[in-house]
């Protein structure tokens, strides 16, 4: 039996964080309908951490979120438009509401791996709308196996049609991936995805591992363009699947062709691992705090891995950008000592 | 002097919390801890402690009015909704715990004075009382604030089900608190719950975009500011003084609780809760005044 797996392509939102979340309408619209041609099943859109997080702390948009999604709508015909949302970032009225009048298909709804509970009434206002709600747990190696089909569950009492959990730094080895997601499909009826990052390298085989444990939904972007060290290489993933029998219906050629465009009008470089990727992913600290870590290390002149290090002690979540400063602030203090 | 009689209804976390730091008031005195159950662990306290309890929810109030004259609603938002016009009709003053937006913003540090002038107070939100005194101060140092952001991270263990529920009301509540108090063109509010054991304090970070940062003016004024706090909120220290990075203004401030009902870490909950205490104590001594004022003219 030929099993078929739904390819969500993050390339403009979570490449956003790649570049300081200044992609631009244009190159909104050229990958869209590169995307649109490769028959890309779900495209998702927008600021690197989903719809409202245009802000100081993560990072500003170089366009507003109605801009995105505009350009993605009017460039998409047969591939879904999705996106990102993380309650404490973005509210109903203020941005849920409009995403949806602009023609978002596929909501994912997004907490921190232990708060699913924030997801509910966004869950469900997703539902009411009739749009795909999926649930998204964050930073998933935070938690134990055990409470991650917790909250899981939780989310698909609130009405999620679909789990996707995080691997947000990297952290995974593949046989914590398919621990997880096998826990995950035997307490759950609805379909489970995952999503990579490739700090340890590990983007593809833990994809792989996903799947093989009875993942239905990944997420990759072209040339792997994400937060961090990246994501799964998109292209990569649909010939890896093809080799291995899983069907997703989008042509290699296809799909090459997108990826290439991307590098050329997109991506500005093509991610590799850094040390500091591999750090962060060793220390398990979210992968969008890298180019912040980076910057601010800099200017202060203290040791990035040092700043890592600080931050996995801490257990900071994504959003906690803020604690970067304090971190690196309490590093200089400790150096004049 | 005699004390002023407060109802609090909702015998959650924060109306459980509100009634032992009212047992430590000079001025306030709790005659009624109202909610709807007898067996919450909230009411056992109060029981406890012989404060009178009710599970009649509103109509406890209703049906005897002259049991308090201030009312702190430690509901939810919509809840507070259906409450207002009850306690309004029936005259009681409201300090309003819930993100409801019914009643005059009240930060303590800044316009106490002006609070009292209203029969309801709302207490904004957590985060809302840990920065505003802050985006207030970067609004009179500075001319043109095209952009104030505030980021809080609390413990996980701290945001209970209201909280979590109403997150949407929390941004909304407290976007619009900093822009009134700092006069800001765009205000963003942002909140991150951490399950990191053991519990993380409560953090907030205020970031400011301005045209001309007057760096001088906030590191001179910020330490008034915190100590203007700290007469209600003993727990509240600034753990980054003001700092320019990347084009923005930043200070982070991070608040312990008392450790009253809750424990220390629940910063969150203590600050809104020392808020509304420090309200009450104000309408206690402006109602003690006006009355030893009749008094004198009727002598």
């Amino acid at each position: 039996m030929v099993k078929n797996i739904i390819i969500s392509d993050t390339t403009l939102r979570d490449g956003n964080h790649a570049v300081g979340h200044q992609l631009k309408a244009e190159q909104i619209a050229i990958y869209a309908a590169a995307a649109d041609r490769a028959l890309i099943p779900i495209v998702e859109v927008g600021h690197g951490n989903g719809l409202g997080a245009s802000s100081m702390q993560v990072g500003i948009s170089a366009e507003d979120d109605k801009t995105l999604l505009t350009t993605a709508r009017e460039n998409l015909t047969t591939s879904k438009l999705g996106i990102h949302v993380i309650p404490g970032f973005a509210t109903i009225n203020r941005d849920l509401k409009r995403a949806i009048d602009i023609g978002v298909d596929v909501v994912r709804v997004a907490s921190h791996c232990t708060e699913a509970d924030i997801t509910q009434r966004h869950l469900g206002y997703v539902r009411e709308k009739g749009k795909e709600a999926y649930g998204v747990l964050m930073m998933s190696h935070m938690a134990s196996v055990d409470l991650l089909v917790e909250e899981a569950q939780k989310m698909e009492l609130y009405g999620a049609e679909g789990i996707i959990i995080m691997d947000s730094a990297g952290a995974y080895l593949p046989s914590d991936v398919e621990e997880r997601i096998s826990a995950l499909i035997e307490s759950l009826s609805i379909p489970i995805g995952f999503h990579a990052h490739n700090n340890l390298g590990m983007a593809i085989a833990n994809s792989v591992a996903a799947i093989e444990a009875g993942a239905t939904i990944l997420d990759g972007s072209a040339r792997g363009f994400g937060a961090g060290a990246g994501n799964a290489q998109v292209e990569v993933l649909v010939a890896v699947l093809d080799r291995l029998g899983y069907q997703t219906n989008i042509d290699l050629y296809n799909i090459l062709d997108a990826t290439d465009i991307a590098e050329k009008d997109i991506i500005p470089v093509v991610p590799i691992i850094k040390s500091d990727n591999i750090v962060s992913g060793l220390t398990g600290v979210f992968s969008g705090f890298s180019k912040h870590v980076s910057r601010i290390a800099n200017e202060y002149n203290v040791d990035s891995r040092d700043v890592y290090f600080a931050l996995g002690e801490r257990k900071v979540v994504a959003g906690q950008e803020d604690i970067i400063v304090e971190v690196v602030l309490e590093l200089v203090k400790n150096k004049k000592k | 002097m005699k004390k002023l009689r407060v109802a609090i209804l909702g015998t959650g976390n924060i109306g459980t919390d509100l009634l032992i730091k009212i047992q430590r008031s000079a001025v306030l005195e709790c005659t009624l801890f109202i909610g709807r159950n007898l067996a919450s662990p909230g009411m056992k306290v109060a029981v406890g402690m012989g404060v009178p309890v009710s599970d009649q929810s509103i109509h406890a109030i209703v049906k005897n009015p002259d049991c308090c004259d201030l009312v702190f609603d430690a509901t939810s938002a919509k809840d507070a909704q259906v409450h207002w016009p009850i306690l309004e009709k029936l005259g009681k003053i409201v300090v309003d715990m819930t993100p409801a937006k019914l009643g005059e913003l009240c930060i303590p540090a800044v316009n106490l004075k002006e609070s009292v002038e209203c029969q309801n107070v709302n207490m904004v939100t957590c985060g809302g009382q840990a920065s505003i005194p802050i985006a207030h101060l970067i609004g009179q140092t500075h001319e043109d604030i095209e952009y104030i952001e505030v980021v809080s991270s609390i413990a996980s263990r701290s945001a209970g089900p209201a909280t979590r529920i109403n997150l949407d009301e929390y941004i909304d509540t407290t976007e619009e608190g900093i822009k009134l108090f700092s006069k800001a063109h765009k205000a963003k509010a942002i909140l991150n719950l951490n399950p990191a054991q053991p519990c993380i304090d409560m953090q907030t970070t205020i970031f400011a975009k301005v045209k001309k940062p007057n760096m001088e003016a906030l590191t001179e004024r910020i330490d008034a500011v915190i100590q203007a706090i700290n007469s209600y909120v003993p727990g509240y220290k600034l753990l980054v003084p003001p700092v320019y990075e990347n084009g923005r203004i930043i200070i982070m401030v991070k608040v312990q609780g008392l450790g009253d009902y809750l424990p220390k870490y629940a910063g969150n909950l203590d600050i809104i809760n020392c808020a509304g205490i420090a309200v009450a104590e104000e309408y206690a001594k402006k109602l003690e005044q006006s009355e030893s004022l009749i008094n004198w003219q009727n002598g």
